[in-house]
């Protein structure tokens, strides 16, 4: 159901838009644009076979730059991975969809990168990408009300991102 | 359209128009089950907007397990939902022996079964007493307290711990049973199955907790998969849906060979009802009263399933094992696992790089999702119904935030 068949599929109706797949892996996953994941979201829910018409989880993955010693050793492109784990609730089966950012936009460190939100496909993503901007820093085009949910709203820097450093207080409360 | 407005009883004062006035529950009330806000915009007695604000309760468990290795982050995970903390302990363990492609012992599968049903029993019975003191009834709670405080007496006696275990962990569990426990357990069970109906007596069929709970707060099967609802709120809209049964091959392997049905709706039954309470007239499939129901149908079938589980442990001759080394090396790989916890699908990812400490770790909270539909359910509600349509949803603040 999540085989080559399924994409060929999506491959005709939306050319262009998956760059990489793994199927073999633990849980099989496709990479697609970041500019085409709504386009790709909307196809996922409403036409495939089967529907994928729950979206589980949004995750962001932050691959830093390495430091300067190791960077030899280190295998990955410095980015941010989105992951989104999908569901179909009649075939009772799962795919993973991933797609690669920047760390910062247009390399300005603090410029956080551009998205556009699913939040229009699946409500699930409305509180999950508020979630992910709010630990990862990306910013979701067209969210509807993108702002922090855990953490407060003057918070300052993208926690889950893994050069954050911890503020030495926040209003007066020693923070470390 | 006037007409039908004239025939609801519940609206009173529809023609009257008051102010608006911006109504802040919380973060302390408790009927918000934990450190919950929602900012209430109201015209008189009815609510016209909701907004929850959640966070109070972060405590960077995701941060925290990026610098942890993975059987490190175990008692991390106690304490998001710190009422099934067995749940959550192998939800995270699963999810790793995923990555790792590691398989427990027989006797170590069994066991977590019959560990994990048992705290499903303890965090319904929490769900349910809680409910009943939301709506205003205090003795549910006390009832339900006084059977949940024998599990967590056995649980002790386990583990050596009431509330946040770290039993279960990767690669199996810290130790054995105790010599005589399986015959508490068995006695405990023996006890405490009459007592269920006490509970229907005492709520499911209460004229006064019908009425705040049948027809209010209903969620359609639509809405509930489009806001990624899971677990007893989900089977309550009537979606039939049950990971034990549906989910990856990993933790379905878990209950090979255990029977039981998914407490779902079904052309108008639930399963094995002829012995249960029949469905209130009032009640529409998606509302509160059914949310409720399906918890309680659940206690039956875990209690079920923990006999089952029961049989099978003491058939087991071989060893339990020992689980992981704290610091066992997790593959490069990502790999991600839902579980059917009490309070719904509780999904943990992770993304290994070879070393003992995983690159990202994810934790998708059940409650989070299934809080994220409250304003949908809440518009036009009295202001009564709020605690009443929150309390359904069964949420556990710890789990929201982590």
């Amino acid at each position: 159901m999540r085989g080559p068949a399924f994409l060929e599929k999506l491959e005709a109706a939306l050319p262009g838009a998956v760059t990489g797949r793994n199927l073999e892996a633990i849980d099989p996953w496709i990479e697609v644009t970041p500019e085409r994941i709504a386009e790709v979201s909307r196809w996922l829910k409403e036409s495939s076979d089967p529907r994928f018409d729950s979206l589980e989880c949004v995750t962001a993955v932050d691959w830093c730059e390495p430091d300067p010693k190791k960077a030899a050793k280190v295998a990955w492109q410095p980015r941010i991975e989105l992951v989104y784990h999908l569901w179909s609730t009649g075939a009772r089966v799962s795919l993973v969809v991933k797609t690669c950012l920047p760390r910062w936009k247009n390399d300005t460190p603090g410029e956080i990168p551009e998205i556009p939100s699913v939040a229009g496909v699946w409500r699930t993503a409305d509180w999950h990408e508020r979630e992910v901007y709010d630990m990862s820093g990306v910013n979701f085009i067209g969210h509807p009300d993108l702002r922090r949910i855990l953490c407060p709203e003057d918070w300052e820097g993208y926690p889950l991102r893994k050069d954050y450093e911890m503020p030495l207080d926040y209003h007066g409360i020693r923070a470390r | 359209m006037a007409q039908l407005i004239d025939d609801d009883p519940r609206i009173i004062e529809f023609d009257v128009r008051t102010d608006e006035m911006l109504v802040n529950m919380g973060p302390q009330h408790p009927s918000t089950h934990g450190v919950l806000r929602l900012v209430l915009r109201t015209d008189g007695e009815i609510v016209s907007q909701v907004e929850p604000h959640i966070g109070y309760l972060h405590r960077c468990a995701e941060k925290i397990g990026e610098n942890l290795s993975a059987r490190q982050w175990i008692p991390y995970t106690d304490r998001m939902d710190y009422l099934a903390a067995m749940n959550m302990n192998l939800g995270w363990a699963l999810a790793v022996e995923k990555l790792m492609k590691y398989e427990v012992s027989e006797k170590a599968r069994h066991l977590r079964v019959l560990i994990a049903e048992l705290c499903r029993i303890a965090s319904h019975l929490v769900g349910m007493g809680a409910y009943g003191l939301d709506l205003g009834t205090f003795s549910p709670f006390l009832y339900a307290f006084r059977e949940r405080e024998k599990i967590l007496d056995l649980f002790e006696e386990a583990c050596g711990a009431r509330l946040t275990y770290s039993y279960i962990t990767v690669g199996g569990l810290t130790a054995d049973l105790p010599p005589g426990w399986v015959d508490k357990c068995e006695a405990f069970l023996e006890q405490f199955e009459p007592v269920i109906q006490e509970y229907h007596a005492l709520l499911t069929t209460n004229a006064i907790f019908v009425k705040r709970t049948a027809g209010i707060g209903v969620l359609s099967r639509e809405m509930a998969i489009d806001y990624g609802c899971s677990g007893p709120v989900l089977r309550g809209s009537g979606v039939d849906q049950d990971m034990r049964r549906d989910g990856e091959s990993i933790y379905t392997a878990m209950y090979d060979g255990y029977a039981f049905e998914v407490a779902v709706q079904k052309d108008g039954h639930y399963p094995r009802d002829h012995t249960y309470p029949a469905v209130p007239a009032d009640a529409v499939l998606g509302d509160c009263w059914h949310r409720f129901f399906v918890r309680m149908l659940e206690v039956v079938q875990s209690m079920d399933l923990v006999r089952q589980a029961i049989d099978r442990y003491s058939a087991c001759k071989g060893p339990l094992g020992e689980p992981l080394k704290l610091a066992e090396k997790i593959p490069a790989g990502d790999a991600y696992l839902e579980t059917e916890c009490p309070k719904g699908q509780m999904g943990f990812y992770l993304v290994g790089d070879g070393s003992p400490i995983p690159w990202r770790v994810r934790a998708r909270s059940s409650s989070f999702s299934n809080l994220s539909v409250v304003h949908e359910l809440c518009r036009g509600c009295l202001i009564a119904d709020v605690p009443a349509i929150v309390g359904s949803l069964d949420i556990v603040m710890g789990e929201i935030d982590r």
